[in-house]
């Protein structure tokens, strides 16, 4: 079937097998290898991408059911050579080892931080009525709202802290 | 994966139609079940009809209910203002389920319709009544630690693995749909899911075709006092072994009326009925509170592993009563 998919600002027009998933469409047609597949079944989110404005997995979304949707990967985030805050962060509070998950943990940790700033709850929310804030928000929050991306290599203290260091700058500025 | 064709249509009612005409054709919405199931052949269907661009996604809120569409995200569900003010047990319930990630694929409909993750129903090579009738249950005598004991058969001891629908047991929501022959029908939650029985295969009410176009829950005023609690072997992205959804009408230490719903120890969303009649009037104490979960597990069925579960489930329903008895609200 045809569809177009708009990845990082760029429309593609495709032709593909129904039972294509987005995952697969990013990495064999469109040669976007930075999104990563680790289990292929939904549970280790290596493969999380941004699909109009919120994280999901791409193993488990068909390219199908993508058509004329957004979609931003890992290669839609920085500025010509200029990281992304978020990539700048995990580089300096040294967030990954093998880097395998790395990827889906920036755009995971991105959407998060974005979440926090619209004051939504998580499961550790002492009180789900509350709105939570970034300058209150515990590493418990943290470790909870990233729960969905697993890291192998357990960089997770360094994870916690490049997402803190998002999160204070944006309080900062 | 077998071959499929991925079809759109424009309109609810073409979506009923069109799977209606297949006998193996599905409703695809978040795809979280159905492409999982999908890749791993424990479900073939031949044909996908796409419901997620069909107006279905909208909250609706008036000061008698919340009519929530089908294809809201659980995430859209559960951050919404008015559903964390009204009923926490909702929100609570979701966010304690999968992640993030999930969430915001998976839909409400999807999410009542969503498949236990019993290990012999997700493999096609072993005995399972659920995924083909008449082949035998591998989990009666396997590894079962994590398997139901209220509302079980002997066909099937499979739970129902969803945290939400705990919720709207105890919030009686209603199930709105539409049928392929243009009619449509409501629900009452408590009547959708069916225990395995006989029939395990068959785990909900609805006829083939029949499309869920929302859920209302009523405005219940007692549910600002309620309260989800799940126990799992992780902190986080874990299904529950045990789970409790309560709501708490108190007039000072004393109970109006109580609600109790259990999850992951029965292969439906359950609803403890007689245990809630047996708080009516009395004092909200911890004690009375153990009284009320002996009578919830009146009856529980264990196997060679999951006989934990039992005595988990009475001290989780203690504890999530107590926490909602506490709550400042």
């Amino acid at each position: 079937m045809r569809i177009t998919l708009r990845v990082n600002n760029t429309a593609h027009e495709l032709s593909v097998d129904s039972r294509l998933t987005l995952l697969d469409a990013l990495r064999d047609v469109l040669d976007l290898t930075g999104t990563k597949k680790g289990c292929d079944q939904g549970a280790c989110g290596a493969c999380t991408v941004v699909i109009d404005g919120q994280r999901v997995l791409s193993c488990l979304t068909l390219a199908a059911a993508c058509d004329g949707q957004q979609v931003v990967t890992i290669e839609g985030l920085a500025t010509g050579d200029e990281l992304h805050p978020m990539q700048a962060a995990f580089l300096h509070c040294d967030g990954f080892q093998c880097g395998y998950c790395t990827p889906g943990q920036i755009l995971s940790a991105i959407c998060a931080v974005q979440e926090v700033h619209a004051g939504v709850p998580s499961h550790v929310t002492r009180d789900v009525r509350q709105t939570v804030s970034a300058a209150t928000l515990t590493d418990e929050e943290i470790r909870e709202r990233m729960s969905g991306n697993l890291c192998r290599c357990a960089a997770y203290p360094n994870i916690v802290a490049a997402v803190r260091q998002v999160l204070s700058s944006e309080v900062r500025s | 994966m077998n071959a499929l064709t991925f079809e759109r249509v424009p309109a609810a009612a073409d979506a009923a139609s069109a799977v209606a005409g297949r006998p193996r054709a599905m409703f695809l919405a978040g795809g979280t079940t159905l492409v999982d199931l999908m890749k791993i052949d424990v479900l073939t269907p031949d044909t996908v009809v796409s419901v997620r661009r069909l107006g279905m996604s909208g909250i609706d809120v008036s000061d008698d209910a919340i009519a929530i569409g089908a294809t809201v995200t659980n995430s859209q569900l559960a951050w919404h203002p008015v559903v964390r003010d009204r009923c926490p047990v909702l929100a609570e319930a979701i966010l304690s389920g999968a992640t993030t990630q999930i969430r915001n694929m998976a839909t409400v409909a999807g999410n009542m319709l969503q498949r236990t993750r019993c290990p012999y129903f997700r493999d096609v090579h072993a005995s399972c009544n659920r995924r083909e009738p008449g082949s035998g249950c591998d989990a009666l005598d396997g590894f079962n630690r994590g398997h139901a004991v209220l509302g079980v058969s002997e066909h099937c001891i499979a739970t129902h693995p969803s945290d939400m629908c705990v919720a709207l047991a105890v919030l009686d929501a209603d199930v709105h749909t539409l049928r392929p022959n243009g009619t449509t029908r409501s629900i009452p939650f408590r009547d959708f899911h069916l225990a395995p029985g006989d029939t395990p295969q068959i785990e909900v009410t609805l006829e083939h075709g029949e499309l869920i176009t929302h859920i209302v829950i009523p405005h219940l005023p007692a549910a600002r006092r309620s309260h989800y609690l799940k126990v799992r072997d992780r902190a986080s992205y874990e299904f529950a072994l045990s789970s409790a959804a309560v709501v708490l009408d108190l007039e000072r230490d004393t109970i109006r009326a109580a609600r109790l719903g259990l999850g992951g120890i029965a292969t439906t969303p359950w609803r403890a009925t007689e245990a809630e009649r047996s708080l009516t009037g009395r004092k909200a104490s911890d004690a009375t509170f153990r009284d009320a979960a002996e009578i919830a597990l009146t009856g529980a069925v264990a196997r060679e592993h999951n006989h934990f579960k039992i005595e988990l489930a009475k001290r989780t329903i203690v504890r999530a009563f107590a926490t909602a008895r506490d709550a400042n609200v």
